[in-house]
């Protein structure tokens, strides 16, 4: 092993926590095992790409994910603020088949909602793997595009598009829901067009995103890809 | 079969001992435990935050915040940015309530520059402070309510709040972010006919002030859920540095429009609403309580605010200005309780320190996890949003 | 207040007072007898209210400056506190028997400004940050431009103005031949 590896390994040992460690188990009838979380509580398989067979029943089932959005209800920034009045009488997005889901399991859109520390992008990021495919991810504000007014802050991500897929981008800061709104309509129209690849580019250009994430994510203690 | 009619006694042989510190021993291999993260991604946390919490059963017996998810370093940034520039940084510290940070900005800025605002700036920052806070009410008031799964007053709470942002944007511009308080006044005057399209949305916020008092607080489910939850002992509020709403509830009369009074609230009548019984219902009370006196403030402010004259002072070329060598720390009273702003100045044109005194600083962290513990799992959402815990001002 | 700044200054030895306003007065004591003087005025002076902790770095001094803002809610008057500390050691004596939240405080303090508090609870436990591994944030000689445009692949195309500048070309273009 040389010296650069082992570092590396040190340094995730330091920084794993303390659930995830390998330790030995003792089961209801007393035989003892070794357990790795990270090898045994997830799955490590990569994601496919999926290419689509039919272009008929393609065209149709893209019809059908893009009238009815399920978001992720996840507040990640001060862009969340403007999803309330979104989901309520006057915007009511409801009408166009969006509604908020509490689990990342149930939803296909992730809404990126202004600004992400670095802390929250290992959570959103996370998020962004449990979700099933098709996923779509929807930034708002400045922020996500170029930094925005936090260019020079120390904790927060300057461009999204590199640790995440991007389908659209609602710039302004804040957003009005209005523009969410257009926003909305914007990935609808390319989910029809069937050019809302996030998922499959994400698994094309895995391990360039997985890098860029890594750069950043210093104590790295999670499996590289969680279901 | 025979039916079982002893009634459960509660076992307590499952609930952690004490240490001698008065902290529970958790042994999480013993299986009596489950560990619990509530959020960040979680519906029932108020904003980005995420709190552990260590379970027995269906009881809360340890919690711990953990915050910064939202950190962007603000206090670093404005080191590095003129004063001006602080501005568009300072307002997004505290997000739903973005005027208070406004104001206590420039009524720094103001202390250390030696700085009189004229007296029309002064009533219409008035005016923007109280409007800012019946947003929020509007928000927070139904949103108790939506805590417990009822949540018709929140959708209709949100709508009037919408009518409220419209004034907003028809003063000043923005819905959520106004920037119009600025260093020795403000923006811009009233608009023509501001005045009636206001009072016609009082009276209708009103209206719906009578119907909650129907819809959620008559309510036989919002009172057996919130009555005698989450209570804070009435002695906890100087040793946990318990503000505004949250230390009103528990009887102690603080309110800093009244004990130091800035603008214009001494020409103002009014008397803050004092709880007795300090539990989440309460603070419920005391909320709304707070929402009618807004809008009567609201009415009298309107009153009074001058049409016109002058709404700036003077002030030096704002690219170049440099303040005194000094330090302040100015307050003011947001919905959530004390909100302030600490400011060290050394002589040059960019600030040496800015720190914000956030109400949420002390009641989501140490307050909250004293309140939690032996709280029910199913009302610690509905304990958190009666904090009025609001992320972004914690960690900043 | 003149009384109680009279008397505290006799007792603790306290020096530069500035009094900002008639309700605020900042004063300046030794680290030594810091604790004290906070333990005095909250239980004899009745300041129970602590507004705030912070820190200020005095780079070019090498000195922490930390600040205890206490309240007076009777009096209805503020006291600043201000201890001055060596940037190098940067230990400063806890105080989180005397408030719960005073222990967030030096929490923070110890994760951005990397001053440390003997014995205050949970103290190491990462607060803000997560896997950091640089100097302390807050500290006047953390670059955060610097660090940011290595770290977060800054999208090309942005331009950044020095205010001043910008808007004198911009209102007065005839001034600058």
């Amino acid at each position: 092993m040389s010296d650069n590896t082992k570092n590396i390994e040190e340094k995730k040992d330091k920084f794993l926590a303390e659930e995830n460690k390998k330790r030995i188990v003792t089961g209801p009838d007393g035989v003892q095992f070794e357990v790795d979380p990270l090898q045994d509580y997830f799955c490590d398989k990569r994601p496919v790409a999926k290419d689509p067979k039919n272009k008929v029943i393609e065209n149709f089932l893209n019809w059908a994910r893009a009238e009815s959005l399920w978001v992720l209800g996840f507040g990640t920034g001060c862009g969340n603020i403007e999803i309330p009045p979104l989901l309520t009488p006057r915007f009511d997005a409801f009408r166009y088949g969006i509604q908020m889901r509490p689990t990342p399991r149930q939803s296909s859109v992730l809404i990126i909602s202004g600004y992400l520390a670095v802390k929250t992008l290992k959570r959103a990021i996370r998020s962004y793997e449990q979700m099933q495919n098709p996923k779509y991810v929807l930034a708002l504000g400045s922020c996500t595009i170029n930094g925005g007014m936090y260019y020079d802050s120390y904790n927060t991500i300057n461009r999204l598009d590199y640790y995440l897929p991007v389908d659209v981008y609602v710039a302004g800061c804040m957003p009005r829901p209005e523009a969410l709104l257009s926003g909305f309509n914007k990935l609808k129209e390319r989910i029809k067009a069937g050019r809302a690849e996030g998922a499959n580019d994400y698994a094309n250009k895995f391990d360039w995103y997985k890098a860029n994430q890594k750069k950043i994510i210093k104590d790295w203690n999670m499996p590289d890809y969680n279901w | 079969m025979k039916k079982n009619n002893k009634i459960w006694q509660g076992d307590r042989s499952k609930y952690p001992a004490f240490d001698e510190y008065g902290n529970p021993i958790i042994d999480l291999k013993s299986h009596k435990f489950t560990k619990l993260w509530h959020g960040p991604n979680h519906p029932g946390v108020t904003g980005n935050m995420s709190l552990e919490l260590t379970l027995s059963g269906d009881e809360v017996v340890e919690a711990k915040t953990h915050v910064g998810y939202l950190h962007r370093g603000f206090e670093k940034l404005m080191e590095r940015r003129l004063y001006i520039q602080c501005f568009p940084t300072c307002i997004r510290m505290c997000v739903p309530e973005a005027d208070s940070n406004e104001y206590v900005l420039a009524a720094s800025i103001e202390e250390l520059g030696g700085i009189e605002i004229p007296e029309a700036a002064s009533w219409l920052r008035t005016l923007v402070l109280e409007m800012a806070r019946l947003q929020i009410l509007l928000r927070t008031v139904p949103g108790q309510a939506a805590t417990l799964s009822l949540g018709m007053g929140a959708q209709w709470g949100m709508y009037l709040r919408d009518l409220i942002l419209d004034r907003f944007e028809e003063l000043t511009g923005g819905r959520i972010y106004h920037m119009f308080i600025i260093p020795g006044g403000v923006r811009g005057l009233l608009p023509a006919g501001f005045k009636k399209r206001m009072e016609e949305n009082l009276v209708e916020i009103e209206e719906f002030i009578d119907k909650i008092e129907d819809l959620i607080f008559t309510n036989a489910i919002f009172k057996k859920r919130t009555i005698g939850i989450g209570y804070i002992d009435p002695s906890w509020v100087d040793k946990y540095g318990i503000v505004g709403p949250n230390a009103r509830a528990a009887g102690y009369n603080r309110d800093v429009r009244k004990d130091y009074p800035y603008l214009k609230y001494n020409e103002l009548d009014f008397e803050p609403y004092v709880g007795k019984d300090s539990d989440v219902f309460t603070r419920s009370q005391v909320r709304k309580h707070e929402l009618i006196q807004t809008v009567d403030l609201i009415r009298q402010i309107l009153a009074q605010v001058p049409e016109k004259g002058d709404i700036r002072a003077k002030t030096p070329n704002v690219l170049h200005w440099e303040l005194p060598k000094g330090e302040t720390y100015q307050r003011s009273e947001s919905s959530r309780g004390e909100y302030g702003l600490y400011v060290v100045s050394d002589g040059s044109k960019y600030p040496r320190r800015v720190n914000l005194r956030g109400p949420s600083y002390t009641h989501a962290v140490a307050l909250l996890e004293k309140l939690l513990i032996n709280a029910n799992i199913a009302d610690v959402h509905s304990i958190m949003v009666s904090l009025q815990t609001c992320p972004p001002e914690i960690e900043r | 207040m003149k009384e109680i700044i009279q008397d505290i200054k006799k007792r603790f030895n306290c020096t530069d007072e500035i009094e900002q306003s008639k309700t605020q007065t900042y004063i300046t004591v030794k680290k030594e007898l810091a604790i004290a003087l906070i333990t005095h005025l909250r239980d004899i002076e009745g300041f129970t209210h602590l507004v705030l902790l912070t820190a200020v770095d005095w780079i070019e001094n090498n000195q922490f400056q930390l600040t205890y803002m206490l309240n007076n809610p009777t009096k209805k008057i503020d006291i600043g506190v201000r201890v001055f500390i060596n940037r190098e050691t940067a230990t400063m004596d806890s105080a989180h028997h005397l408030w719960e939240q005073m222990a967030t405080y030096q929490r923070e303090l110890k994760e951005m400004f990397g001053i440390d508090f003997p014995g205050s609870p949970r103290l190491n436990e990462p607060f803000i940050l997560e896997g950091w591994d640089n100097i302390p944030p807050y500290r006047r000689d953390f670059d955060t431009l610097k660090y940011a445009q290595e770290t977060f692949f800054p999208r090309e195309g942005r331009e950044t103005n020095d205010p001043a500048e910008f808007m004198k070309k911009k209102m007065y273009p005839d001034e600058e031949k």
